[in-house]
Parts: structure tokens; C-alpha cells; sequence
């Protein structure tokens, strides 16, 4: 099975909805960086994280584990069975983590010094950990991502115009990296494995410092490790999710033959996730905030629900030889793992002195909803443009 | 990918190794020792008349506009609770005495200057610094306005600037560490008519207010907020009333930033975690490799073993 460009037209009526989902989004982001973060967002100082945290960069991380996942199954376990999730799995987490390093530029209000944790040291800080983690990662991503460019661009790189001069040194620069890369790459890919479980666990223990600010049903010691846990867990629902929707969007047949086996890997996963979590939850005598049934509470269950549900699901083979059910039960994962992000930064963070409910603005809404419909307009973009997608059974309707 | 060999592993053990002692040098610079000498502030909220002197004394000594010292007497400003903010570093609130309705409790908010500073173990660059005198202050040069110390403040006491792009500043009260270099008090302090803030070394402080709560137990609680509260702060306080009611968080003994660093360090113990794992993962990717290999070898014996007996 080979990877190719897509063959298929760029723009389609859900493309157009997607531009202008962006460019509203965009609008928003242009009034953030000339008025700054209280003109489009609801922030304060009582709530100084909001939504741009909470799902922009937390659940954007959590949501782009589908590339070390994959990598690790793949590259790491040799299992070559799977070889055709690679390349989108690695695609999806290469865009998303841009977005995330993207999103933490809109969000810090000094944009302009983002390098400056390059230099300037806290090795206490857990966000100088997950920021100096995600920024190694980024540049492992587009060098594992390497690869496919060398493979469409080698002896083919075709500028227009006046930049026909670069043409020689670029394809030259092509051809060294062609000679050096496969006999380096499993340095990269191991150390991507390695740095994501970093910092996928270091994103946990950035609210484990708010202390009692944090609502107890979700302030504990071990968020590091139901951060990275869960991050696992998602992983392969991502790539199912994603697949399962290329396929249809591209019009092929879904590769169920490996993303049946891909499903059954998940249910085991989310079992240690969900026994942790529940597991933490007496130990720390936190069941009690539960039976309160109030927002928070609510919240929990629902988190905790999804995960159950799509645990269950992934246990019957039914749904994992099924399209559509597979598709439900990975979207549940990954609804489940989005909202426990949600909560752990929004829901849980309630401090002393809080005199109203942060809600995220409209403005802090289409800014997230425009950063999504952008990475999606550039994942259909470079599907088209480079051999990411296998296309073994395509099957044309036309 | 393929030729996986002995050498190459060792090549990736090599490089952790590297790393792990890069790792060992950069876990010891943080650990600043705190002076014995270092300072404190006791706020006697039963002396404090509500005057909120201090609060136009911060402004002058810290450039924010202010009106007049005047219009400070204006009283009305105590009906609603105020929090610091970019605008006002400290802020006095008055809340009711019911032992005598005629003095009410009045209680100055600003940085308590933690010992164990949650905000200085969050700040991603170190712009926020804990002083060998135990006062916390913040490098404008480092920040990037990632507004993390505000999520791990205790106090909810770091103010950030939403109405400015460039620039935007992280303010909290500085222990006025300007005017103390010039031998200065600190401008609260200097200015409280009714020497309800002393200033002096936090062991003389929390000494004199042990003394005045053993000396009017009838007016104190027996309670130094302060002392012990997130492992202790620079500012402590002693009350009629109690601290919950005074909007006070009550707090645990155990400094915040305790457990996230412990977690951190545990992680990053001299980068042997991290290497570990790599040198696992690397070693079943050979291993793994090596089955492969061996099983697509078994593989073409068979097909071998096929044509022999066809031919």
C-alpha cells in the first residue's frame, strides 16, 4: 500500500463554510493583537486562563497524540500491519501541535518575546517543561515529516516565476536530506515518542500548583499521569475519527481492516485510564464532591460517562467491525478526553475570590472555532498536495 | 530504518547520556537562600482605622495616577469588596465588627511575599524572583505575560494588563524593593498614621504580634494569618474576627508550589526518567526489528522450501 496526493478538487461547499469560519476567526484575532486579550476575550484576574488554554493548547495537545501513538505502534513495535496510519497520524499531529504553539501566541499577552523560555531558564515551572517539550517536538514533527516532501519534491522541485533560481539549490537540499534522513530518522522518532510522553504528562501538572483553587474532584497529585493516560487513549480514536471522515470526504472506501484492529486496542487502554481515575477518586475520598450534584459535579460525571460509554462500546466486536459505530465510539473518547480538558482548566480552576462565572466570549469561541476550520483547510490542502493518504481501494463514484 | 545495529544503539545511548548532564547542571541553579534577616510586615487590622493613606502613598511611589491624599476619607468606596488591581497595588476593605458596630475591621490586601512562592516556582522565564530579603518581584525585561503566576497565586494577588497589546505589564506590590535599596521604608508602612503596618525582620514581627494577642486575647483570635499558611508569609496579620470572615482564603500549612515540584523534579531527575524511556523504547525497536527481520527470513525459507519440492 503506497501513499499518494488525493485526487480531488480543493474547494467544495463545506470547504466554503470552513474559509469563512477562519476569517471570522481571523477578524477576531486581528482586534486580539491590536486592542490586546480584554478586548476580545472575558478574562480577568480572577480568571487568567480561559478557553484558548483549556482547548486551544491543552486539548489541541491531547487531540494530536494520534502521532506519537501511531509512531510508537508503528516504528517502535514494528508493526507494519499499520503502516498507512503513519503518515496521517503524523500529518494531524504535525498541524496540530503548529496550532498549539500558534494558540500560545494568542494567548500570552507579551507574543512578541515567545522565545524567550529558550534562554531564560525555570526548571521548576512546569510550563517552561511543557513549553521547551512542545517547541522540540514541533521541529521532530516536520522533520519526521521530511520524508513525504522528499518523496513528492526530489527531482521535481518547480518554482514559478523569479523563484526558478531556487530551484537547484532546493531540490540539492532534498537530495543530501534523502541521503541522511533513513539512516537517522529512528533517532527522531524515538525521541518524539519520548518527548511527547514529557510533556502530555507535564500538562497535567500545570494545575496541580493552583492547589486549592482547583475543584477536589479533579486537583490530584497524579493529574500527570491521567494527562498522559488519557492522551494515550485518545490516540488511536483520533485516528480512526480522522480516517473514517478522510475516507468519506474523499470519497474512498475506509481502510477498516486496520482501523478494526486499531479499535481493539482501545478498549484495554481506556480501561487503565478509567481505573486510575476512578481508582484516584476514593483513594482521595473525593467521591463525596460527586454525590453534591452541582456544576462541577455534573461536569465530572459527564467527562467520566463519555469515557464509559465509548469504553463499553470498544468492547464488543460489533462496533469495532462497524464504520459507523466505530466512528461513535471513537468520537465519544475523544469528546470525553476534550471536556476533561475543559474542565481541569476551566470548570476545576474556582478560586477564592471569584465574583462571576468565567464563559468564554464570542470572540474567544470564533477565534477557537477558526484555528480548527484553518488546520482542517490546510490538512485537505497538503493531503492533496503530498503523499500522506494510502490509497489501496480507492474506489471512484465518478 | 531497516539495518538497525549495535552500533547505532549505542549511538542513541551516547546522546542521552549528553543530555543528562546538561540536565544535572540546570536542576541546581534555582535554590536562592532566604536571609535570616529577611523582612516582614504584621498588619494589626484592630489599630487599622481605614484611613487607606497607604493605598495613595503606594500610587505616588509606584507612578500610577492618583488624585488627591483628600479624596482618600472618602468612605464610600467601602461598600464594595475590592480586589489589587493594575491601578492600585494594595487596596483596603472594611468589613463589620460585631463586638462594636462603631469600629469596623478595616484589612490592606497586597502580595504577601510568600516564603515559599507559588509564582516564582510557575513563571516559565524566572521573571518573577524571590529575594534573598524575602520580598517577590518581577523582571519586566523576562516576562512574556503567559499570566501562569496568577493560576498558581494563593492570593490571587498578580494583576495583568487586558487593555494593552504591547507591553502589558504583570503588577503586584514590589515590598518596594526601589525605595528600600535607598534605605526607604516601604511606602504603606512609612505613611500609616496609626502604626498599623510594622515593618521590621519577620521573626521581630511575628514575635510582637504573639505578644499582642497573648497581651488582648479578649480582642484577638488566636490566630497569626501568616504564619503558617502556604508554608508562611512576608506579611502577617492578626484580627478580632476570624480570617474566613474577613475574606481571607484559609489556607494549608504545605507551601503550593511543593507538590508540582516535587512531580517536576520526579520526572526530571537528572534527566534519568527520560532517558530511560528512550533507551527502552530503542531497545524494543531492535528487538522488535530483529523479529521481523527473522520472521520475513523464516518466511522466504518456506517459499524456498515450496519451489524445491514444486521443481
Amino acid at each position: 500500500m503506497i501513499a499518494s496526493p488525493v485526487k480531488q478538487k480543493y474547494i467544495t461547499p463545506g470547504v466554503m463554510i470552513l474559509i469563512i469560519l477562519a476569517l471570522n476567526g481571523l477578524a477576531f484575532l486581528a482586534v486580539r493583537f491590536i486592542s490586546g486579550l480584554g478586548a476580545v476575550t472575558n478574562l480577568d484576574n480572577t480568571t487568567p486562563w480561559g478557553l484558548w488554554i483549556g482547548v486551544d493548547v491543552a486539548a489541541g495537545v491531547a487531540l494530536a497524540a494520534g502521532g506519537f501513538t501511531s509512531a510508537a505502534l508503528v516504528h517502535v513495535m514494528q508493526r507494519e500491519h499499520y503502516h498507512a496510519i503513519v503518515r496521517p497520524a503524523l500529518l494531524t499531529a504535525m498541524l496540530g501541535y503548529t496550532f498549539v504553539a500558534f494558540a500560545v501566541c494568542v494567548d500570552i499577552g507579551r507574543f512578541y518575546f515567545i522565545w524567550h523560555p529558550l534562554i531564560m531558564w525555570n526548571g521548576n515551572s512546569a510550563l517552561f517543561e511543557v513549553g521547551i517539550c512542545v517547541m522540540i517536538y514541533l521541529t521532530v514533527l516536520y522533520i519526521e515529516f521530511l520524508p513525504v516532501v522528499i518523496e513528492r519534491f526530489m527531482f521535481r522541485v518547480n518554482l514559478p516565476g523569479l523563484l526558478k533560481i531556487l530551484n537547484k539549490p532546493l531540490d540539492g537540499i532534498l537530495r543530501i536530506l534523502n541521503r541522511g534522513l533513513p539512516k537517522t530518522m529512528f533517532v527522531f522518532i524515538i525521541f518524539g515518542v519520548v518527548l511527547s510522553t514529557l510533556h502530555q504528562s507535564s500538562l497535567g501538572t500545570l494545575m496541580v500548583i493552583a492547589g486549592q483553587k482547583m475543584h477536589p474532584l479533579w486537583q490530584t497529585p497524579i493529574l500527570p499521569l491521567l494527562f498522559l493516560l488519557s492522551a494515550i487513549a485518545v490516540g488511536f480514536p483520533m485516528i480512526i475519527f480522522e480516517s473514517l471522515i478522510a475516507s468519506r470526504s474523499f470519497k474512498m472506501k475506509p481502510e477498516m481492516k486496520i482501523l478494526s484492529s486499531l479499535g481493539s486496542m482501545v478498549a484495554p487502554i481506556l480501561a487503565i485510564y478509567l481505573a486510575f481515575k476512578v481508582g484516584d477518586l476514593f483513594i482521595r475520598n473525593a467521591f463525596q464532591y460527586v454525590l453534591v450534584f452541582d456544576t462541577a459535579a455534573w461536569m465530572f460525571i459527564a467527562e467520566l460517562a463519555l469515557i464509559i460509554i465509548a469504553f463499553l462500546l470498544f468492547l464488543s466486536k460489533k462496533t469495532v467491525d462497524s464504520p459507523l459505530r466505530l466512528f461513535v465510539a471513537s468520537t465519544l473518547v475523544i469528546a470525553g478526553v476534550l471536556l476533561n480538558r475543559i474542565n481541569n482548566f476551566i470548570i476545576a480552576y474556582n478560586p477564592f475570590y471569584n465574583p462571576k462565572m468565567y464563559i468564554p466570549s464570542f470572540g474567544e469561541i470564533s477565534v477557537t472555532i477558526g484555528c480548527i476550520a484553518l488546520l482542517v483547510l490546510i490538512y485537505r490542502a497538503v493531503v492533496i498536495i503530498f503523499p500522506v493518504i494510502s490509497q489501496e481501494n480507492v474506489k471512484a463514484r465518478n | 530504518m531497516k539495518n538497525l545495529n549495535r552500533r547505532d544503539f549505542f549511538k542513541t545511548t551516547a546522546f542521552g547520556v549528553a543530555l543528562a548532564t546538561l540536565g544535572a547542571k540546570s536542576a541546581k541553579a534555582s535554590d536562592k537562600m532566604l536571609s535570616e534577616d529577611r523582612i516582614g510586615v504584621l498588619v494589626d487590622t484592630a489599630v487599622c482605622v481605614g484611613c487607606r493613606h497607604c493605598e495613595w502613598a503606594c500610587k505616588v511611589a509606584h507612578n500610577i495616577p492618583t488624585t488627591d491624599l483628600d479624596t482618600y476619607s472618602d468612605n464610600t468606596v467601602f461598600k464594595e469588596y475590592r480586589r489589587p488591581e493594575q491601578t492600585a497595588l494594595t487596596v483596603v476593605n472594611e468589613f463589620e465588627n460585631e463586638k462594636n458596630s462603631l469600629l469596623p475591621i478595616q484589612v490592606k490586601t497586597q502580595c504577601m511575599h510568600c516564603e515559599r512562592p507559588a509564582c516564582v516556582s510557575a513563571c516559565i522565564v524566572g521573571a518573577l524572583t524571590k529575594e534573598e530579603d524575602g520580598s517577590i518581584i518581577w523582571n519586566d525585561d523576562k516576562c512574556i505575560g503567559c499570566r501562569y503566576c496568577m493560576v498558581a497565586c494563593q492570593f490571587q494577588i498578580p494583576t495583568y494588563d487586558y487593555d494593552r497589546s504591547i507591553d502589558p505589564h504583570i503588577r503586584k506590590c514590589d515590598f518596594c524593593h526601589d525605595r528600600r535599596k535607598e534605605g526607604q521604608l516601604p511606602a504603606c508602612v512609612n505613611i500609616c498614621p496609626n502604626e498599623a503596618l510594622l515593618f521590621g525582620k519577620r521573626s521581630e514581627v511575628l514575635r510582637v504580634a504573639k505578644n499582642r494577642i497573648k497581651r488582648k486575647s479578649d480582642v484577638y483570635v488566636n490566630h497569626i494569618y501568616g504564619e503558617q499558611e502556604v508554608g508562611g508569609t512576608s506579611w502577617i496579620y492578626i484580627a478580632s474576627k476570624n480570617f474566613d470572615k474577613l475574606k481571607m482564603p484559609t489556607l494549608v500549612k504545605n507551601p503550593a508550589p511543593g507538590i508540582s515540584e516535587s512531580i517536576q523534579h520526579g520526572i526530571f531527575a537528572y534527566f534519568i526518567p527520560p532517558v530511560t524511556l528512550y533507551a527502552l523504547l530503542r531497545t524494543i525497536m531492535w528487538v522488535s526489528t530483529r523479529h521481523k527481520d527473522k520472521n520475513s527470513e523464516n518466511l522466504s525459507d518456506i517459499h524456498k522450501d515450496e519451489k524445491g519440492e514444486e521443481s
